[in-house]
């Protein structure tokens, strides 16, 4: 059984992925443990009662809104930049970066909503949480918006073309996984309130 | 497949541009060599494992000897000392906690698996270096300014943290609890912070590498159990360093802001706190999260790092190569769904406590597995004792003797007797402390000649093992009768307890067997800075091993092999096969090469192997001239 394992495959090369994809990858299962880890205190600790009761803002559903278009445009970014149609990279880049500014106002308007409903980040742990699931979640947005940006210079120094994708499909990737991960955090704070 | 070769060629073009622009500052300081940043690990890691190993010490006089004067500490210690020559017992719990620090982080995950990750993965895989040498620079970087803000907190007026390295609200998250729930704490909470960040950057590289980087024949099944253990070792960080990180987010806004996520209804001298709805217990779910998975990553990679040592010096292959990648396995599932036998007397459900027993003991299973092979590889083996592999044997033996007290601990039942009792100090300290710490010397010994290009010195090797390994056990067996009799840990003096005047004795012994202990590690010490500069030359393959790394220069530069990366053609434990030459076929050897020890199956490949030999050099010849 053993003997067999061993020799099957010969001398080939291993499969590989590009390296920094892949590392950005595990990045990204790094932040889904934090945010696995918060939302799983957040049902541990509500399970123990003595837990606030409010209603969600209503702008939550908005921002949702934003940062899926947000996503969307710099998914049209993507497919332009594959086709070498530089115009419609660098239109999809700012409206996808444009966005996520919008989405980040809104976060703020949802804790000008939570206050005039008297929810603080001092006090209640229910009302706490909230304040820390979009907090943390608009600091992972701020340094994607960040890299947006990067990207989006180096469109103008004509760096990201049909041959030269992998920046761009790196900002993708983790600015789809952010859009996601408020998606999630949006789903789970409507199902567990 | 061709793709990949070209993007070989050019990695390697670029390591020789490199190598003519090194000055002392790239190379010494902040060098993207994976190797030279091993070393910066490991030297570190020895500054850290000192200083841990002294604060127990002087914890260890106040616990063996209460009624001691210790003005003569008063030089280092200052006004922890009182007038009549006492320590302080707050600064007693400072010691306890950053003892427990510093040895599981600084020393047992980032000076282990820093160190031998670092080194072993690119050279035993066949790899130039790590997916991102400018990554692995800052990963070492920021363990560095961690530890620097750590080594400040231990001078603060107040004190370092001391709530114990677990670090639990509210002691923790109370400025007003005790001295070091004040500033030492913040400092505290700064520097893991910055190792998370270290661990995870080390982390993802170390994954990266493993999956992406390997030479040519080198398959998963053909790996060496160290790069299983150190892949194993970084998901497991991967998985786990995230929610202590989360876990301590919430602490510092407890601690700084207000909240209360983990405080509810405190008094202090009669003053009611305004914190409501927190819960303590909540802190160490999210902390034995992290704090279970932990224990793996400062074993798995010692566990690694022994088998190699073991089948090289046993001259025989590792028995049940499958079975101890399995185990390995295992042991990293189940190291994530056993974190609450840390907390069956927290007041959590016994329902949820029995759940819990029941995942624990299930990991003796895989444990027990890793310890028959190592025995079994033993077994009839030519065994050569070089001091690693004495310090290898000796990491079996802790691991089997700290590991059957787990199985009592592991018991919901039992813990209530035992639980925070020196048994588990025993325990704990047998089967991961000197284990895994002795995994590392044993690791230090075996690769030293690849660090230094030199030998060091076996006699004093073994001088420094037979003291180490005896003094070890002098220093925990006491622990378990000390623990069972009832003695409490992390308490400052026992002389008010009528029944602790009986092991009196005991507990002097220990301490002077701490003493001694600690003494050794000098002569450790000396050997090794002696040896890298005096040290006999080494070889090229001194131990007669088959694994990669014995294939490249005495002392590997920038890129580690100076022509091609040699490719892999057999599994790295081919020892003593019956019919070859010599005891030993390293991995670069064909099996073409070898008809006289080949087995039957292994006939047939060589038809296969002699065929894609044939491509490989079209391939080759091809590359050359288009060059």
């Amino acid at each position: 059984m053993e003997k067999e394992l061993k020799y099957v495959d010969m001398v080939e090369q291993p499969i590989a992925m590009h390296p920094k994809k892949f590392a950005l990858w595990l990045f990204l299962v790094t932040v889904v443990m934090i945010f696995a880890a918060l939302t799983s205190a957040y049902i541990v600790r509500q399970s123990e009662g003595n837990w606030l009761e409010y209603d969600l803002p209503t702008i939550f559903w908005y921002s949702s809104g934003i940062v899926v278009l947000s996503s969307l445009f710099l998914q049209y970014a993507y497919s332009a930049a594959k086709k070498d149609n530089l115009v419609g990279l660098r239109s999809g880049l700012s409206l996808a970066v444009l966005f996520g500014v919008a989405f980040l106002v809104s976060q703020w308007y949802s804790w000008v909503a939570l206050v005039d409903e008297n929810v603080f980040f001092v006090g209640n742990p229910s009302g706490s949480f909230l304040y820390v699931f979009t907090g943390l979640h608009a600091v992972h947005l701020i340094s994607g918006v960040i890299f947006l940006i990067i990207v989006l210079i180096s469109t103008y120094r004509y760096k990201v073309h049909s041959k030269s994708m992998d920046t761009l499909e790196m900002a993708t990737t983790f600015w789809h996984f952010l859009a996601a991960l408020w998606l999630y955090l949006f789903m789970f704070l409507l199902l567990n309130h | 497949m061709s793709t990949a070769s070209v993007a070989n060629h050019d990695a390697a073009h670029d390591h020789h541009d490199h190598e003519h622009h090194d000055n002392f500052v790239t190379k010494y300081i902040f060098s993207q060599d994976h190797k030279m940043i091993a070393k910066q690990y490991l030297v570190t890691g020895m500054f850290w494992a000192l200083i841990g190993g002294l604060l127990s010490i002087l914890f260890r006089l106040q616990l063996g000897f209460p009624d001691m004067d210790m003005s003569f500490l008063r030089p280092i210690l200052g006004g922890w000392i009182d007038e009549a020559g006492k320590l302080d017992p707050t600064f007693y719990l400072a010691l306890v906690t950053m003892h427990g620090t510093i040895m599981v982080f600084f020393v047992l995950t980032a000076g282990l698996s820093g160190t031998f990750s670092n080194f072993l993965i690119p050279l035993q895989i066949g790899a130039r270096d790590m997916a991102s040498g400018f990554m692995n620079m800052i990963s070492y970087w920021l363990f560095f300014i961690s530890g620097v803000i750590m080594f400040i907190s231990l001078f603060l007026k107040t004190g370092p943290a001391a709530g114990g390295w677990v670090v639990y609200p509210p002691l923790s998250a109370l400025e007003q609890a005790i001295p070091g729930s004040g500033l030492g704490m913040t400092l505290w909470l700064v520097a893991m912070t910055f190792f998370i960040a270290s661990s995870l950057m080390g982390g993802i590289n170390y994954i990266t590498t493993v999956i992406n980087l390997r030479t040519k024949g080198m398959s998963f099944s053909k790996l060496p159990l160290t790069i299983w253990a150190f892949f194993l070792t970084a998901v497991i960080g991967l998985l786990s360093f995230p929610v202590l990180f989360a876990a301590a987010l919430l602490l510092v806004f407890d601690r700084s802001f207000g909240t209360s996520f983990y405080l509810s209804d405190i008094y202090i001298g009669g003053e009611a706190l305004p914190n409501t709805g927190g819960s303590p217990v909540l802190y160490q779910h999210l902390f034995w999260f992290l704090g279970h998975p932990e224990v793996y990553i400062v074993l798995l990679p010692a566990l690694g790092i022994t088998s190699e040592v073991i089948a090289t010096n046993s001259r025989k292959p590792i028995f049940g190569y499958k079975a101890m990648i399995i185990s390995l396995l295992g042991i990293t599932v189940l190291s994530f769904v056993v974190w609450a036998h840390h907390m069956f007397v927290s007041g959590m459900n016994p329902f949820l406590g029995s759940i819990f027993m029941f995942l624990t003991l299930i990991i003796a299973v895989p444990s027990a597995v890793k310890v028959f092979n190592y025995l079994t590889t033993l077994w009839r083996g030519n065994l050569i004792f070089t001091p690693a592999m004495l310090f290898s044997i000796g990491l079996v033996s802790f691991f089997i003797s700290g590991g059957l007290t787990g199985i009592f601990l592991g018991n919901s039942a039992i813990d209530i007797q035992l639980h925070d009792t020196y048994f588990v100090v025993a325990h704990f300290h047998l089967v991961m402390g000197s284990a895994s710490f002795f995994g590392m010397i044993a690791g230090v010994y075996h690769w030293f000649p690849k660090m230094f290009g030199r030998m060091m010195d076996a006699k004093l090797g073994y001088v420094h093992f037979w003291i180490t390994f005896v003094g070890v056990y002098m220093v925990f067996f006491p622990m378990h009768y000390i623990g069972i009799a009832g003695f409490p840990r992390r308490y400052y003096s026992w002389t008010n307890f009528e029944f602790a005047n009986m092991y009196t004795d005991l507990n002097m012994f220990v301490s002077v067997a701490a003493i001694i202990t600690f003494g050794a590690q000098f002569i450790f010490l000396f050997n090794f800075f002696y040896s890298m500069y005096r040290g006999r030359k080494a070889s090229e393959n001194p131990w007669r091993s088959n694994t990669l790394e014995w294939t490249t220069p005495i002392e590997p530069g920038h890129g580690n092999w100076p022509g091609e990366i040699p490719a892999v053609y057999r599994w790295p434990y081919d020892y003593s096969k019956p019919g070859a030459e010599e005891d030993f076929i390293p991995q670069t050897v064909p099996l073409s090469a070898t008809p006289e020890s080949n087995l039957p199956h292994e006939q047939e490949l060589v038809k296969v192997e002699l065929e894609i030999m044939k491509e490989e050099e079209e391939v080759l010849v091809s590359n050359e001239t288009s060059h």
